[in-house]
């Protein structure tokens, strides 16, 4: 190796000497130079430099196979390494508890890196929520939608800044994250119905495991807000959204978070009362993330009411297609993704080696989802549609959020068959016997398979998770386990949910519809609201072409069949 | 002088011109355009629900020829536009009554 090195160096010397022994040969005289005889001297000093890097590098040993860890078993077991941890002179009776120390750390050290991993993934989900709204609804309220799902990140990280936070989590504690609780609940007997420690993030609330563990709590809460907008899109009123993304953060999402959470009394009927299995579980928000905001997508959807031309005068439903598939499943893939994190990351502790079996229950689950919607849609339209095929993966995804950490593979399969099914008939059902018009299938992705998740898990637990849960000994077991009563737990859970979402919303929406109103006015609906709402076009400099025009909007009088055409997509 | 109008569908655009340069046309102006013919569009599902395609999207071309070339190169489009199957378009042919090139200002047959 060496004395390849040296070889080159010495070339690297030689070179430019050649080059000056050639031009003398051919008779020029020192500094004068030819075409020829400067392309060669390029070349000369270009070869020299490449000998001189090559033999410098070899001559320091990048070659050689002497040095460095390889298989990685010295790796932290030499002295210093050692000393980092147990200084020198650290008196014999103190070493143990110095080391015991240590390893507490890096156990969280593990755990709050792998949170914050997961955390990071969940909030990439909110570009996938934005490119699945936006590429399922029309392109003259594109730039509309997807600000409702940008400023929607503001609105959540403020809400679940002010109060959101403390009024959930303030009594959770968790040793595997260091967390201790920041204040008591309120609570009637025993049952809590309201935690309220750490508003502003003040207090005993400035510490890295709060932190962290609201952080990762935050993108969820957000991923619950987004969800609506999607269902309420090309019509919601932009400063009625403002209001309900603080709404949803500060109010509706932490109230019945904290009942399955944050030590909650849904949480706590395995304890007390009835004394149901584990009391109600939702690992990582099936129900608290997923039904939240698709019961509320409902309310929210028919409240406002469906977009102009959606419904022709008997009634009978018109599809109004989304302007950009591919948009729309970049973002579907962008959430199948982030999902690795919702649900893997749900374990907030790597060290629990639990999460490989959450991982692979959910690609199990969103895999069947896709497929038994797709062929659902081919079986029944003809036609494997792919809009729908998007929402099927979504489906079992959502489905698998609660039970993942709880139910082996094959009922992870079968969960995401059922949901894939359920999504079709709920996005038809919703459409034809509610009349809610909801553009991208949020109340059927998220509520419909968001309840079925919860139930889900009362059916499929195993008995090979979730010891101790809740403050219940012993492994979660479903009703195809034996315990009723957890299923109990979970359907009281769900019905619960329902309830309180409903309540909360309907009031929420009719107030705001009675104060600042809920919806865009009409004309700007037609022309699409980027341009009234935004001030802005999505696409300024395209001419988009619509060969339905005509059809969406139809009938007689003010809202004509011209109208559809001219309705912003054709604008140039 | 005659004017050679064609309605086809996009993706035959490139063998159209072809025959119809072919067979003696010297030029041609192409829109992207949207109708329907005696079926009427037709009828797609989406999420469940269906709609209707009213307007397909087509190729409009336009050829400005010699009385002697119009109804070959009218020949050829048809034939090269052709695929047998529903939605392939119509060609007519209508007489022009004056035309003028923009940068000499010639005008009939000259400015061709």
């Amino acid at each position: 190796m060496y004395v390849v090195s040296v070889v080159l160096l010495v070339g690297a010397l030689l070179t430019p000497a050649v080059y000056r022994w050639r031009r003398r040969k051919a008779g020029l005289r020192a500094g004068e130079l030819t075409q020829v005889y400067r392309r060669r001297l390029v070349r000369a000093l270009v070869a020299s430099l490449v000998f001189l890097i090559l033999g410098l590098t070899g001559l320091a040993g990048v070659a050689s196979a002497s040095n460095g860890d390889k298989n990685g078993v010295k790796t932290g077991t030499d002295k210093t390494s050692v000393t980092a941890i147990v200084p020198v002179g650290t008196p014999q009776d103190q070493v143990l508890p110095t080391v015991t120390q240590q390893v507490a750390r890096d156990h969280l050290a593990i755990n709050y890196a792998w949170l914050t991993v997961g955390g990071i993934l969940v909030l990439f989900m909110q570009a996938g929520f934005a490119l699945v709204e936006t590429g399922f609804t029309r392109a003259k309220n594109a730039a509309h939608t997807m600000m409702m799902n940008l400023v929607i990140f503001a609105l959540g990280v403020a809400g679940w800044f002010v109060c959101g936070y403390a009024l959930m989590f303030g009594a959770v504690s968790n040793p595997g994250l260091g967390i201790t609780p920041l204040s008591g609940s309120l609570h009637v007997g025993h049952w809590n119905l309201i935690a309220h420690g750490g508003f502003f993030l003040g207090g005993h609330a400035y510490d890295v495991g709060i932190m962290g563990f609201f952080f990762f709590q935050l993108v969820f809460m957000d991923a619950t807000a987004t969800i609506p907008t999607g269902a309420m899109a090309e019509r919601f009123k932009f400063s009625a959204f403002i209001v309900w993304g603080l709404f949803a953060s500060m109010l509706l999402y932490p109230v019945y978070g904290n009942w399955v959470w944050g030590g909650g009394w849904l949480s706590q009927l395995g304890v007390f009362g009835p004394q149901w299995g584990h009391g109600a579980l939702d690992f990582a928000g099936s129900g608290v993330v997923h039904a939240m905001g698709g019961v509320a997508a409902f309310w929210g959807a028919k409240i406002l009411g469906p977009r102009i031309g959606k419904y022709d005068k008997n009634g009978k439903p018109r599809a109004i297609p989304g302007h950009h598939l591919p948009m729309a499943f970049l973002g579907t893939m962008i959430l199948l993704v982030g999902w690795m994190g919702f649900n893997g990351a749900s374990t907030f502790a790597a060290t629990d080696f639990r999460f490989m079996v959450v991982i692979v229950n959910t690609i199990l689950a969103s895999a069947f989802g896709l497929l038994s919607a797709m062929f659902t849609m081919w079986w029944k339209y003809g036609k494997p549609d792919p809009s729908m095929t998007c929402n099927g993966l979504l489906a079992g995804l959502v489905a698998i959020t609660a039970p993942c950490a709880y139910v082996a593979p094959w009922a992870a399969m079968v969960i995401g068959l059922v949901a894939g099914v359920l999504v079709v008939v709920a996005v038809v059902g919703v459409d034809q016997w509610f009349h809610v018009d909801d553009p991208v299938g949020a109340v059927a992705v998220h509520g419909v398979n968001g309840l079925w998740g919860v139930l889900a898990l009362g059916l499929f637990a195993d008995g090979t998770y979730g010891f101790g849960f809740n403050g219940v000994s012993g492994p979660v077991k479903g009703l195809f386990y034996g315990d009723a009563g957890q299923f109990m737990a979970q359907l009281t859970s769900a019905i619960v949910l329902v309830l309180w979402c409903s309540l909360a919303t309907i009031l929420f929406f009719v107030i705001v519809k009675r104060t600042i109103g809920l919806r865009s006015n009409e004309a700007d609906e037609i022309a699409g609201l980027d341009l009234p709402e935004m001030g802005a076009l999505a696409y300024p400099d395209f001419l988009l072409h619509r060969s339905d025009a005509g059809h969406v909007v139809e009938g007689p009088a003010t809202v004509s069949a011209g109208s559809g055409a001219s309705s912003g997509t054709e604008r140039s | 002088m005659k004017s050679v109008i064609a309605v086809i569908k996009p993706h035959k655009l490139e063998e159209v011109k072809e025959a119809a340069l072919a067979a003696g046309a010297h030029g041609m102006t192409v829109t992207e355009v949207q109708g329907f013919g005696r079926q009427r569009g037709h009828t797609e599902v989406y999420r469940g629900a269906e709609y209707k395609i009213d307007f397909v999207p087509k190729v409009r071309i336009e050829i400005l020829a010699d009385d002697s070339d119009a109804l070959d190169i009218a020949d050829a489009v048809v034939k090269a536009a052709r695929t047998d199957k529903i939605g392939d378009g119509k060609v007519w042919v209508t007489p022009v009554e004056h035309l003028a090139r923009v940068r000499t200002g010639e005008i009939g047959p000259d400015a061709l």
